[in-house]
């Protein structure tokens, strides 16, 4: 934050500096990969599983105990410079059997190149990750939304909570396979449920303004407030 | 009736100052300020307000109906027209909108979603906002056209045209809560009820 402001400029780390061109005729497999896939694999053999390429786009499957140290490695070292985090998410497959993976989409604008992390995780153990926060802070809400709808829990997040779904949501982890598509509760119950929320209980009092302006407001209010009553009636 | 029915001039019982006089009933005279005098509150939370605001536009201007004015607070609302599918974060916040409206209020429920759930017949959203708030005119369409807006505007008020204030009930705010005295069981409502919607499994109860 002390650091001042430096812009970045796309392709600035490219050596020859030619123009980005729309790649044609990219095949299905195959293809030129990333080479952050192949330093990957020579820097962190113990993390690295494989690497496929896939219409032009490179995937590299890692396993996940020292995910957060790939992914430092690979925002801070001056020959990958992933500075752009673009998406957190999962997928879960069909095949009951098949592990659920997470998925990283990272992009380094110096060097104008797109790398897809994944990491594999089994169905049976409980499913945690490493959360890249620490890295990227703009991971906080996509975390707390794969965390919502897939139920995947995040090591290291500051506030892993809900951010879709409201907080009372008792039914489960919506893209689930095994989530049925009205969910689990009645429509009754459900609609009972919902209204039963409070719509300011969702927030922490740090988020509330009223709450920070609270020793400014006048003695009344004050009293009124601490003994339960809402605002905004 | 009403405002046609002009006194001849001859009447004895007029004060000679007074040039003209009209007679007509109290209901009239309020139904027509309040029915031609309806400030919508707008909720719209998905592809029907841009029909909503279409139908606010120059082209069809809402303005004609006495709708000029748009209120942003409920409080100053006398229509909700609910546009768009409510999931059911936002079923505490509509029920909190609506409860905020002094009386005397109306609903329109805007588009297939609003009415029915639509097509979102899923664990997020709400199968239809008369399960929340009363409703007075569900305009079908997805999203529907202006002119069927306007339509469902004009039915509604033909409905306050003929409202009496003598009968107190139509200002009853009846709740269906759960928790309150008014609940009726859901094996009740699908004895009185039949299958509704696009899904053979939604019944008026939800269950």
């Amino acid at each position: 934050m002390s650091s001042p402001f430096a812009p970045v400029l796309p392709g600035s780390a490219i050596a020859g500096g030619a123009a980005p061109a729309t790649p044609r005729d990219v095949p299905e497999r195959g293809g030129p990969a990333n080479p952050s896939a192949a330093a990957i694999a020579a820097t962190f053999p113990a993390s690295f599983i494989r690497s496929e390429v896939v219409w032009g786009d490179t995937t590299v499957y890692l396993r996940g105990d020292n995910l957060i140290g790939v992914v430092r490695w690979l925002h801070d070292d001056p020959s990958q410079r992933y500075d752009y985090l673009s998406d957190v998410t999962a997928v879960e497959y069909r095949d009951p059997e098949q592990e659920l993976e997470v998925v990283w989409h990272l992009r380094s604008l110096p060097y104008r190149r797109f790398l897809r992390l994944k990491v594999p995780l089994a169905k049976g153990a409980p499913l945690v990750v490493d959360s890249v926060w620490p890295v990227y802070k703009g991971a906080d809400w996509l975390e707390r939304e794969c965390y919502d709808m897939f139920g995947i829990t995040f090591r290291g997040h500051p506030d892993l909570r809900r951010i879709l779904m409201w907080e009372s949501f008792r039914e489960g982890f919506p893209l689930r396979k095994d989530f049925p598509l009205r969910g689990r509760f009645s429509r009754a119950e459900q609609l009972r449920q919902a209204l039963s929320i409070t719509t300011e209980g969702r927030y922490s009092m740090e988020e509330l303004s009223v709450a920070q302006a609270f020793e400014d407001l006048p003695e009344d209010m004050r009293r009124r407030l601490s003994g339960g009553e809402r605002t905004g009636e | 009736m009403g405002l046609s029915q002009v006194a001849p001039a001859s009447t004895t019982f007029a004060p000679a100052t007074q040039e003209s006089w009209i007679a007509t009933r109290l209901d009239f005279l309020v139904n027509l300020s309040r029915s031609k005098s309806l400030w919508p509150m707008p909720f719209g939370t998905a592809c029907c307000a841009i029909e909503f605001m279409a139908t606010a536009a120059t082209r069809f201007d809402l303005a004609r109906f006495g709708m000029e004015r748009m209120s942003f607070s409920p409080r100053q609302a006398d229509v909700l027209i609910c546009a768009g599918r409510v999931p059911f974060k936002l079923a505490p916040v509509l029920r909190r909108i609506w409860q905020q409206m002094p009386q005397p209020k109306w609903c329109i429920s805007m588009g297939a979603c609003a009415s029915s759930g639509g097509m979102f017949d899923n664990y997020a959203v709400v199968q239809g906002i008369d399960t929340i708030i009363p409703v007075d005119v569900y305009v079908p369409g997805c999203p529907p056209r202006p002119e069927g807006l306007l339509y469902g505007i004009m039915m509604l008020q033909e409905k306050v045209m003929r409202e009496k204030m003598s009968d107190s009930a139509i200002r009853n705010e009846m709740e269906p809560d759960p928790a309150s005295g008014l609940y009726i069981p859901a094996s009740k409502i699908d004895e009185l009820s039949e299958p509704f919607g696009n899904s053979v499994q939604q019944t008026r109860s939800g269950l």
